[in-house]
C-alpha cells in the first residue's frame, strides 16, 4: 500500500530526516513514535507529499507519489493534520461534505449520490449523525475530532494519515476516536498511519509501530518487537518499566519517577501484627508490594493493611465480595488499601513466627483449619461441595523481592505446607491419602521492597531457605492447634 | 437545505429588483414605473430615469457587488472575518493607482477608457502583495489583529501618498474629499461600461474557486490534501479579489466596509458554504450599496452626503462587533 524508500529531507536549512525506509500493507494500522524533535511531523509531510524528500521516494500502490496528480493523490490518500476549528461556523455536515472535493470535477460539480452516500457513511461511522445540522463550534473536542475523522472518510481513500488524533482529549475520547479508527481498519480494510505521542495507546492500537531517534529509524515492527524497556529508556532518555496489558497482548509502558525517597524507615515489627477478636490485622502506614489470592484485593499490587478474618461455619458465600467490602468500610479500613481473607478458624488459634534472616526479619502467619483437607492429585475424583476448612498463609519480608522471587516464593510456601501437611499425616478422608491442601487456601507474599534486590526465591536462596522453614514450621504448629481444639 | 438555498436566492434578487426600483423611483423627482419603456408621455421623466437614474444605479450595484464578492473571498482565503478590501488597505492601493492616472492624466491608448480601472487594480495588487508579505514577516501564522494592523499602517501610508499627489497637483480640495469618501454620482454610462467587464471576470475567477475556499477553511495543508492546488487557488482569488477591487474603487472612490458587512450578514442568514456566500454576497452587496446610495442623497437633499459616510456608520459597529465577538469567542 504505502511504502517509503531512503528519505531523507526536512527544511531548507536544517535536513532532519535520514534514510528513513518502511512500508504499511494495507488493513494495517502503523503507529509512528519518538520525542519531540526527533522528526515525526516532518517525515508525515514527506508522506503526504506536503514536503519534498531531498532523496529517496514515496510510493502508493507501486507508484511514486509525484506521478499522481493532487486529485489522485487525494483520492488514494487522506491526511489528517491537527486541526484547528475554521475561522467561520459551518454545520457538521457542510464540515464533512468537504471530504468530497477530490471526487468532484467540471464546472458545476454537482452533488451526486455517491457524494451524498459517502458523506451519510462517514456520519454513521463516527456516530456524529445526530449533530448533522449543529454548527461545529457548538460541539466538545471530541465531537470536533470526529467530525474531522468523519470528513477525512468521507475522502473515501484507502489510505488515511493522521498527526495525534487524541491529541488534549480526555481518556474516554480517546478510547471512542481509536476504536473507530481500529474498526475501520478491522472491518473495511482501512490503512492508517498514525503519529502517536502516547506509547501506551499506539501499542494497544496498532499493529507495526516505528520507533524514530533523531530523524532515524530506531525500531520498526511489531508492538513487543519495538517497545523493548532499554529501546524506549533510551530513546526517550527516561526512566520507564513495561508491563503486559490485563487483556490484550499487547506491552505497555509505565513511567518511574526519579522522586527522592522518604526518610523513614519502611521496616515491618512484630507490634505491627494484632489478634482481634474478629481477625488478625497487619497495619501499616507505608504499603508493601503484594502477590496474594486474598478474597479482597487479590493479584499484584501496593497495600498497607492486611486481615484474615474469622466467619462462622455458616457464612453465607454467595455475595462475599460486597458483604466483604462493607465489613472493611464498617471497620475503617481502606478498601482500595487492603487485602482481606476469610477462615472459619477462630483468630486465637493463629501462629504467628518471626525469622532473623541477613536481609531482615520475616514474619509467617498461619491459620490452619483441616476438615476439608484435599490430595490434590486425587481431587478430580471428588465431586462433593466445599466443606469449611482452610489453611490461610501469609509471609511478610523485610526486604526486596523482583517479579520473579515473588512467584518462587509462592511456590517455596506452597511446599513448605504441603510438607507440613505430610509430617502431620493429614488425610484426605475421601481417598484415603495424605493431603496436599485444602481445597480453599489462600496464600500471600508481602515485601517492603526496601534494601538490595533479590532475584530469586527459590528454596535454595536467603529468602527462600526462611519461607521454606517458617510455613513448615508455622502450619505444623497450627494444625497441632486445630488437632487440640477439635 | 436544498430549499433554503433557492429561497436564499430567491429572495436575494427579489430584494436587489426592489432595491433598484427604489434607486430608480426616488430622488428630487419621483418617477414611475411605467417611464422604465415609456418614451412619449412624459420625456423628461424617461430621460432624467434612463441617462441618470440608471447608470448610477446600475454603477452603484455593480460596485457594491464587486466590493462585497472580494471581502467574501479575502476572509475566506485568509480565514479572517474582518478582512476586506478597505481594511486590508486594498482599496487605498487601488485609489493611489486611479488618483494617479487622474491627476497625472496617464492615459495609455491601447486600453484607452479602461486604463483608469487597470491601474486601480495594479494599485489593489501590489497592496495586497505588500500587504500580505509585510504581515507574514512580522508574525508567521498572519493572526487576524496582525493583518488588521498592516491594512491600517498601509492605509495611512497611501493615503498620505494621495494627499501628496493632490498637494503637488494644487487641484480645488472639496471636490477630491467626496471622491476619496466615495461617490457613484454624476458618472454616468461610460463609467458603467469601463467597470462591467472587470466584474464579470473578477467575479467568475472567485466563483471558479467557490469549493477551493471551502477546503481552504480547514488549513492549507488538509486543502492540499484534499487535491486542492492551493498555490494557484490563492493566486486566482487574489487576483480575482484586486481586478473587483481595483475596478470599484477607480469608479467610485473608497466606499469602506461594504465587503464586510455584506458577507458578514449574508453568513449569518445563509451559512459559510462559499458556493453559495459568493453570490449570495454578491446580490445583497449590489442591493445594500443601491440603498446606500438612495440614503445618501435623499437624507439631507438637496444636498449629497458621500457615500462612504453612509456605508462607514453602518460598518464600523459591524466591525466593532465581529473584532468583540471573534475576541471573546477564543477566550
Amino acid at each position: 500500500m504505502l511504502k517509503a524508500n531512503n528519505i531523507s529531507g526536512g527544511y531548507d536549512t536544517t535536513p532532519i530526516l535520514k534514510n528513513i525506509s518502511f512500508s504499511v500493507s494495507k488493513g494495517k494500522f502503523l503507529g509512528i513514535l519518538g520525542p519531540n524533535g526527533c522528526g515525526k511531523s516532518t517525515l508525515l509531510k514527506i508522506i503526504s507529499g506536503l514536503l519534498k524528500p531531498t532523496s529517496g521516494n514515496v510510493l502508493i500502490d507501486e507508484v511514486d507519489i509525484n506521478k499522481y496528480t493532487s486529485r489522485q493523490l487525494a483520492q488514494k490518500m487522506t491526511v489528517l493534520p491537527q486541526l484547528h476549528t475554521a475561522a467561520f461556523s459551518s454545520t457538521v455536515r457542510e464540515t464533512v461534505s468537504i471530504g468530497r472535493y477530490p471526487h468532484q470535477s467540471g464546472f458545476f460539480s454537482s452533488w451526486s449520490n455517491e457524494d451524498e452516500h459517502s458523506v451519510m457513511k462517514a456520519m454513521e461511522q463516527t456516530a456524529v449523525k445526530k449533530f448533522e445540522h449543529t454548527f461545529i463550534e457548538y460541539l466538545s473536542g471530541g465531537e470536533k475530532q470526529r467530525v474531522f475523522i468523519a470528513q477525512a472518510l468521507a475522502q473515501s481513500s484507502d489510505l488515511l494519515l493522521l498527526d495525534e488524533p487524541t491529541n488534549h482529549l480526555d481518556i474516554a475520547h480517546q478510547k471512542q476516536i481509536l476504536d473507530m479508527i481500529r474498526k475501520e481498519v478491522t472491518d473495511n480494510g482501512l490503512t492508517v498511519v498514525s503519529v502517536f505521542h502516547d506509547i501506551n495507546l499506539a501499542s494497544l492500537y496498532c499493529d507495526e509501530l516505528l520507533l524514530m531517534e533523531k530523524g532515524t529509524v530506531r525500531a520498526f515492527g511489531e508492538p513487543h518487537e519495538v517497545l523493548i524497556e532499554h529501546q524506549i529508556k533510551d530513546v526517550y532518555e527516561a526512566r520507564i518499566s513495561l508491563q503486559a496489558h490485563p487483556e490484550q497482548p499487547k506491552p505497555q509502558m509505565t513511567i518511574l519517577p526519579d522522586v527522592k525517597k522518604e526518610a523513614s524507615e519502611k521496616k515491618v515489627l512484630r507490634d505491627h501484627i494484632k489478634i482481634k477478636e474478629e481477625y488478625v490485622e497487619l497495619k501499616l502506614n507505608f504499603p508493601l508490594r503484594v502477590l496474594s489470592s486474598a478474597v479482597h484485593n487479590a493479584g499484584l499490587g501496593w497495600y498497607s493493611n492486611f486481615i484474615n478474618r474469622t466467619v462462622k461455619a455458616d457464612y453465607n458465600i454467595d455475595k462475599v465480595k460486597e458483604e466483604f467490602l462493607q465489613y472493611l468500610l464498617d471497620e475503617g479500613f481502606s478498601p482500595t488499601n487492603t487485602v482481606g481473607m476469610m477462615t472459619a478458624v477462630d483468630t486465637k488459634n493463629a501462629v504467628i513466627k518471626q525469622y532473623n534472616a541477613s536481609f531482615g526479619d520475616v514474619f509467617v502467619i498461619v491459620t490452619a483449619g483441616i476438615g476439608n483437607a484435599i490430595d490434590v492429585s486425587q481431587a478430580y475424583k471428588h465431586e462433593d461441595s466445599l466443606h469449611i476448612g482452610t489453611i490461610n498463609t501469609w509471609v511478610v519480608i523485610n526486604g526486596k523481592l523482583s517479579d520473579e522471587a515473588f512467584v518462587q516464593a509462592m511456590m517455596t510456601a506452597t511446599e513448605a505446607k504441603t510438607k507440613a501437611l505430610q509430617q502431620e499425616k493429614v488425610y484426605d478422608f475421601r481417598s484415603n491419602s495424605i493431603a496436599t491442601s485444602t481445597p480453599t487456601d489462600s496464600l500471600l507474599v508481602a515485601a517492603t521492597q526496601q534494601g538490595p534486590l533479590m532475584q530469586y526465591g527459590g528454596p535454595i536462596t536467603d529468602v527462600g531457605k526462611v519461607i521454606g522453614r517458617g510455613v513448615f514450621e508455622a502450619t505444623k504448629e497450627a494444625i497441632q492447634i486445630y488437632r487440640k481444639g477439635d | 437545505m436544498k430549499k433554503k438555498t433557492i429561497f436564499a436566492y430567491t429572495s436575494s434578487i427579489l430584494f436587489l429588483l426592489f432595491s433598484m426600483w427604489l434607486g430608480v423611483s426616488n430622488g428630487s423627482v419621483d418617477v414611475p414605473l411605467s417611464a422604465l419603456w415609456d418614451s412619449s408621455t412624459n420625456p423628461s421623466l424617461y430621460n432624467i430615469l434612463w441617462s441618470i437614474r440608471m447608470p448610477r444605479v446600475l454603477l452603484a450595484g455593480l460596485v457594491g457587488a464587486s466590493l462585497a464578492i472580494a471581502g467574501a473571498a479575502f476572509q475566506g482565503l485568509l480565514k479572517n472575518p474582518l478582512a476586506d478590501p478597505y481594511t486590508l488597505g486594498v482599496s487605498s492601493g487601488a485609489s493611489v493607482g486611479a488618483v494617479a492616472t487622474i491627476f497625472f492624466g496617464i492615459s495609455i491608448p491601447i486600453i484607452g477608457s479602461f486604463t483608469l480601472p487597470i491601474f486601480g487594480m495594479l494599485g489593489a495588487l501590489l497592496t495586497l502583495i505588500f500587504v500580505l508579505s509585510f504581515a507574514r514577516l512580522v508574525d508567521r501564522s498572519m493572526k487576524m489583529e496582525t493583518l488588521i494592523l498592516t491594512g491600517v499602517i498601509f492605509s495611512s501610508f497611501l493615503g498620505s501618498c494621495i494627499s501628496l499627489m493632490i498637494a503637488l497637483t494644487g487641484q480645488e480640495l472639496r471636490e477630491i474629499m467626496g471622491w476619496l469618501l466615495g461617490s457613484v454620482s454624476m458618472r454616468g454610462w461610460p463609467y458603467v461600461t469601463m467597470i462591467v467587464p472587470f466584474v464579470i471576470v473578477g467575479s467568475i475567477i472567485l466563483w471558479l474557486n467557490r469549493r477551493e475556499l471551502n477546503a481552504m477553511m480547514y488549513g492549507d495543508e488538509r486543502a492540499q490534501s484534499l487535491g486542492v492546488n492551493v498555490k494557484r487557488s490563492k493566486y486566482a482569488i487574489l487576483a480575482g479579489g484586486s481586478m473587483l477591487t481595483g475596478a470599484a474603487v477607480a469608479v467610485s472612490g473608497t466606499i469602506g466596509f461594504v465587503g464586510l458587512v455584506v458577507p458578514h450578514m449574508t453568513r449569518i442568514l445563509w451559512g459559510a458554504d462559499h458556493r453559495h456566500l459568493l453570490t449570495l454576497s454578491f446580490l445583497n452587496g449590489a442591493s445594500l450599496l443601491i440603498i446606500c446610495d438612495l440614503i445618501s442623497r435623499t437624507i439631507l437633499a438637496p444636498a449629497e452626503l458621500p457615500i462612504g459616510v453612509i456605508t462607514a456608520f453602518i460598518g464600523a459597529p459591524v466591525f466593532s462587533y465581529i473584532f468583540y465577538k471573534q475576541r471573546r469567542s477564543r477566550g
